[in-house]
């Protein structure tokens, strides 16, 4: 929290003059029952009228000028604490971007969002409660302490007793309350839990007849969540009466003692009109700093896994000394492995050892293997998106560790497994690939992804709107537009993360057969499960568990390698192999 | 139906509630308040939930009106006292001879105010206790009536509408009206007496002085007004600006691999910079308008203070009052305007909690699922328990777009039906068919010689058995989740089931074995022995007709392998629908259905679609492109 607030340090100076604005408010809202008390023990005393109005003038001034400085106050504190979170969620969004996806596999990319919006605008919303308010509380109780000193010290000695009795009180509730809160919380999320498997698990559940035992879940969390919440608002219910309650006996003990002070003479009727008021402020503004108590933990939480955030170093930088790739083209595009070795942090077995091949320009090299063998991480090291631990990967014979992230990443069109479009039209989204294609190379690549035909019949063709995560477009179409946004990328290196997998087998058919004549003079390796869809490639790698289990085509691997064998097998009946 | 399932939970709005006890303006309840469409039917049907708790709530009111009603009698009282310390001050002043305070008169008051704080706070706190009763039972018994209801409506309403959706309706919703009842119903209560009160007691006191007091409230009716309205332009615009932010980040944060791969780290940042600016902008506006509010307010009061001082000083010189009620109503004025600004915001309060309500009801008020047939003919079915018949079925999601026309199929107990075609060909519409998910809009579907649509939907629907790609599992041990298939299934059986679907080695190579509870995304397992467990609960389930996915992608080699065997051995002897993704079983089935855009277009066995040279056949011949297996070995 401290730690995030040292980011505050460009608003000092607004916060300087917010500090002593406030200090000139609070002072004025004290200084008020002083003046009072004036026109009580001197204006009416002695029935003078003139005076009463000239005080009364006085205060009038006294409450605009505090008006004045809280408005003041208040803008400058809404231009610090909005003007903070701009530049936390700046800072944090900028960081995130550099980060590489082990970092994002690290933190999770549902956390990394809910830090960067949620917990910034938690984080933002208390600065504002304190600038707003909790500052002022803490002046105004010293404030108002020196003020009752002041005007009586012997008298002041109630609120020995009493700020003690009311800060054990509040300690007191909310010691007993918070794990309830949190309790409750909690609860609630159990309930939400059980209804969400509920609706995710509809069909199953009517289909088993589980109706009643759903019933029976749904009851027991929600009864266990009522009884937590009666428990906290039983306790909640005890705050205010008891603050209050302090409060007025703490008034009828100073109207008691007072009393007697000026029966003594010590005191006049008018400093005790001003000392309960000093009382009363003294005791609102302590019930204000018991609730920055509740606040704070709640914002450093978020502190805290903001700062997890910002301490994070991506792995993966640019190299010091560039390195340009020299236009050699007779290595255009081509991609080396060297006895790859590659772990993912914390892992007990490496998810690739000993990876050795290379593949040439209008060349297809598929990659085929089970879930966990490891494909899609041979392929994310060619773009680094992970770092090797052992070995190298060589894109135009140079490692791609010399060479800057852009450099590198323009050389290569990747089609994720899990296909991702953006919020804007179908063009937009193609032209992600490449920001100056025309018209033209956009349905091009469009067709070629055999995306051209459900494009032409979305209403306003290329110019429909994809809704955010594509929500709008099935998942075989989501998969053909990103796979036009490569193509229009026109690459020296293709990478395809089992991108044909929602494809039905004709698609995936005339798509290979189009993609055949695109990539003439390009590099491709793509990942696959199907092996109708390796079938053809020129290269085919079989790896089970991180290993080269095979290499080479489709016949020769059938002739010698017992895991392809396996696959096809699982695959295709026997006749079809035979 | 795994469309609408999310990737992750997307992050909660942060509740825009108000502060802690007290109320008083927080940061984002500016928002202007939802509009519920009908606000008195609502209200209406709201109140009805409280009637039952008719005694509690005459307490909760009693008690609240005694409580305010205490604390309003008390600074009169306090005043009195004062003035009589002044008058003895005075007249002592004065010379006045044998003049000494009144202590046995104000100890008097002293004591009766103690006894009216005591009361006042022990009836504040009464209230309060039993309201969490109240308010939290009503609460209780709406969820258990929304969820009552989810358990009758037909899938046609959750497939039309996201998780997130309903979920907001049972949980954020209720919240919403829990709070008001626990608070905002007692503050209005304790407001509106307190408002009253007050103006009573100051009307005692002095006229002339309560005008004075008055007349500062249009002002800041005004001042508030005129705020309010110009800063939820600012906060729409915040809001607007923020709910944008949200969406630039969860886009790029879930690309992120695209974003890297395709070099646009610049592009997307300089799009966040640009929104962030935006909502900086709305921002600060809007938080300092809301911030000018509490001052604003405070000088009002101030002005009254000071009016009040003033005016009731002359006043006292002039004998008018006395100078105890300065101070009595120097608290009236205080205690006046706190539940003033907090009737402006409880209005809003309730104004959305209606809204929220109108959502609940809506909810309840929906279309159930067709009743049962009083005379369910259970049990009448014999030998033929598996055979399925479809006869005339007419069928489509909505009225005006019938999918299915006229579809007949006989199937014959212990059968295979392969179901064939492109992805999203409507295959789970089958489903919805066969399970009576939905309605039929023509024709009738029979099950061993009976209408489905005469049995009891629990009836029917324990005669199938489901293995879908996306699994279903929920958050508990494994034992509970293949015993799921079937109520009072015995430790014995459930290993028996596990065994049958091959599941039972993976299950004890497991540390905690069949006691491993499987987290919320059951992730814990991988995705092919969450199918295994699948198949051991329809095992398990022992049904006579099947529905199964033969999809099995994101599974290792090995596992697919032990997938089909349990397959193979669930379906032996059953009558089994297979969404067919694998040609051996395709062609040895029984009778297959081809289907596209949601309707069955082919039917017949292999060789018959094969020689029809149709949609099957081009299907099936493009699946081995280019005859390149005839060559392959």
């Amino acid at each position: 929290m401290i730690k995030l607030f040292k980011q505050l340090k460009p608003f000092s100076l607004p916060i300087a003059v917010i500090l002593l604005l406030v200090f000139l408010q609070s002072m004025g809202d004290l200084y008020l029952p002083t003046l009072m008390s004036d026109i009580v023990d001197k204006g009416i005393v002695q029935q003078d009228q003139d005076f009463i109005w000239k005080i009364g003038g006085f205060m009038l001034l006294v409450a605009g000028g505090g008006a004045l400085c809280s408005v003041v106050a208040s803008f400058l504190s809404a231009k610090v604490a909005m003007g903070f979170g701009r530049n936390t969620r700046s800072r944090v969004f900028s960081h995130v971007e550099n980060f590489t996806l082990t970092e994002f596999d690290q933190l999770g990319t549902a956390s990394l969002i809910t830090r960067t919006t949620n917990d910034i605008t938690q984080v933002q919303t208390v600065l504002m409660m304190l600038l707003r308010m909790m500052v002022g509380a803490p002046m105004m109780m010293i404030g108002g302490i020196i003020m009752a000193v002041s005007e009586n010290a012997k008298l002041s000695l109630v609120f020995v007793v009493v700020i003690p009795v009311l800060a054990l009180a509040i300690s007191y509730v909310g010691l007993k309350g918070l794990p309830l809160f949190k309790a409750n919380q909690l609860k609630l999320d159990k309930l939400n839990l059980v209804l969400r498997e509920h609706l995710v698990g509809i069909r199953v559940i009517r289909s088993f007849n589980r109706i009643q035992h759903e019933q029976k879940r749904f009851s027991a969390a929600n009864r266990d969540l009522t009884d937590t919440a009666i428990k906290v608002n039983k306790i909640m219910a005890l705050l205010m009466p008891m603050m209050m309650f302090v409060m007025n006996f703490s008034m009828l003990g100073i109207l008691y003692f007072g009393g007697m002070r000026i029966d003594s003479g010590e005191l006049q009727v008018g400093s005790l009109m001003a000392f309960i008021q000093y009382a009363m402020q003294i005791m609102f503004s302590l019930i204000m700093v018991s609730m920055m108590f509740v606040l704070i933990p709640r914002a450093s939480a978020s502190a805290i896994r903001i700062n997890e955030v910002l301490d994070m170093v991506p792995e993966i930088t640019d190299p010091e000394v560039k390195t340009t790739l020299a236009d050699q083209s007779a290595l255009h595009g081509c991609v080396e492995f060297k006895n790859v070795s590659f772990s993912y942090p914390g892992a007990e077995q490496p998810a690739l050892s000993n990876i050795s091949f290379s593949a040439r320009p209008g060349e297809v090299t598929a990659i085929i293997g089970g879930t966990g063998s490891g494909k899609s991480t041979l392929l994310s090291l060619i773009p680094r998106f992970y770092d090797v631990v052992e070995g190298e990967v060589l894109v135009n014979g140079v490692d791609v560790r010399m060479l800057t992230q852009e450099e590198l990443r323009a050389k290569t069109g990747y089609v994720p497994q899990k296909a991702v479009l953006f919020t804007g039209t179908v063009k937009e989204n193609i032209r992600y690939g490449m920001k100056e294609a025309t018209d033209e190379e956009v349905q091009h690549a469009a067709e070629v992804a055999q995306a051209l035909e459900f494009v032409s019949e979305m209403k306003d063709g290329f110019d429909s709107e994809i809704a955010q995560g594509g929500g709008n477009v099935s998942g075989g179409q989501k998969q053909r537009l990103s796979i036009a946004r490569a193509l229009v990328r026109k690459p020296e290196i293709y990478l395809f993360d089992d991108s044909f997998s929602a494809l039905d087998f004709k698609t995936d058919a005339k798509l290979r057969a189009a993609l055949r004549g695109e990539t003439l003079e390009s590099t491709v390796l793509i990942v696959a499960q199907r092996v109708s869809t390796v079938m053809d490639a020129d290269r085919i790698i079989v790896l089970e568990e991180g290993r080269i289990a095979g290499i080479g085509s489709h016949s020769e691997l059938l002739a010698k390698s017992d895991v392809y064998r396996e696959i096809v097998a699982s695959q295709l009946s026997e006749e079809e192999i035979a | 139906m795994s469309d609408n399932q999310q990737e992750y939970k997307r992050p909660a709005q942060p509740p825009a509630r108000r502060g802690g006890p007290g109320g008083f303006g927080g940061g984002g309840m500016m928002l202007p308040p939802e509009k519920a469409k009908d606000f008195k039917k609502t209200l209406r049907r709201l109140v009805g939930y409280l009637r039952p708790k008719q005694t509690q709530l005459l307490v909760v009111l009693i008690t609240a009106i005694l409580s305010t009603v205490f604390s309003i009698l008390s600074p009169k009282l306090m005043g009195k006292a004062t003035t009589k310390l002044f008058e003895g001050v005075f007249s002592r002043m004065k010379g006045v001879p044998g003049a000494s305070i009144d202590f046995g008169y104000i100890n008097e008051i002293l004591l009766i105010l103690a006894g009216l704080y005591l009361l006042s706070a022990l009836f504040g706190y009464v209230q309060q206790y039993v309201m969490a009763g109240v308010a939290q039972s009503i609460v209780f018994n709406m969820r258990e009536e929304i969820n009552g209801k989810l358990e009758r409506l037909p899938l046609k309403y959750f497939d039309s509408r996201t998780h997130g959706e309903i979920l907001s309706r049972a949980t954020n919703d209720v919240d919403n009206i829990s709070t008001t009842l626990q608070q905002s119903l007692t503050q209005l209560i304790t407001s509106v007496i307190t408002i009253i009160g007050v103006i009573v007691m100051m009307l005692t006191i002095s006229p002339w002085l309560t005008l004075i007091t008055i007349i500062t409230l249009p002002l800041s009716f005004i001042a508030i007004m005129g705020i309010t309205k110009r800063s939820q332009t600012y906060f729409v615009g915040q809001q607007k600006s923020l709910g944008q932010l949200n969406g630039h980040v969860e886009e790029m944060y879930t690309g992120h691999r695209i974003v890297k791969a395709f070099g646009q780290e610049r592009e997307s940042l300089k799009e966040f910079d640009r929104i962030n600016e935006q909502l900086y902008d709305s921002g600060w506006r809007a938080q300092f308008m809301s911030g000018i509010i509490m001052p604003l307010m405070m000088f009002i009061g101030n002005l009254g203070y000071v009016l009040v001082c003033v005016v009731g000083g002359i006043f006292v010189t002039k004998k008018m009052i006395e100078v105890g009620d300065i101070q009595a109503f120097i608290q009236y004025s205080r205690q006046f305007m706190m539940p003033i600004t907090q009737t402006a915001n409880i209005a809003n309060i309730i104004q959305s909690t209606i809204a929220s309500a109108e959502r609940v009801f809506e909810l309840l008020d929906e279309e159930e699922e067709v009743p049962e047939t009083s005379a369910a003919l259970a049990g009448k079915t014999g030998p033929e328990e598996g055979a399925v018949e479809f006869r005339h079925v007419r069928f489509g999601y909505k009225e005006d777009a019938i999918l299915i026309e006229d579809m007949n199929i006989k199937v014959k107990p212990g059968q295979t039906i392969a179901i064939v075609g492109p992805t999203g060909a409507g295959k789970t519409t089958l489903i919805n068919l066969l399970m009576r998910f939905y309605e039929l809009n023509g024709g009738e579907i029979l099950i061993g010689g009976v209408d489905i649509t005469d049995m009891k939907r629990s009836e029917l629907r324990a005669r199938f058995g489901m293995v879908l790609q996306d699994t279903w599992l929920f958050n508990g041990t494994i034992r509970d989740n293949i015993a799921y298939g079937r109520e009072g299934a015995t430790e014995a059986d459930v290993v028996r089931a596990a065994r049958a679907a091959h599941a039972d080695h993976f299950i004890r190579t497991l540390p905690m074995g069949y006691d491993t509870v499987l987290n919320e995304e059951a992730s814990n397992i991988s995705q092919g022995q969450k199918q295994l467990l699948t198949i051991a609960r329809a095992i398990l389930a022992d049904p006579s007709i099947l529905i199964l996915d033969e999809a099995t992608s994101s599974v290792d080699t090995r596992t697919e392998v032990q997938i089909q065997t349990a397959m193979n051995t669930l379906m032996r002897g059953r009558t089994s629908f297979v969404i067919a993704h694998r040609l051996s079983t395709i062609r040895d089935a029984d009778l297959i259905l081809v289907m596209n855009h949601g309707t069955v277009i082919e039917q017949g066995s292999h060789e018959e679609l094969l020689a029809q040279g149709g949609f099957y056949a081009d299907l099936y011949n493009s699946q081995f492109s280019d005859g390149e297996l005839s060559d392959a070995v």
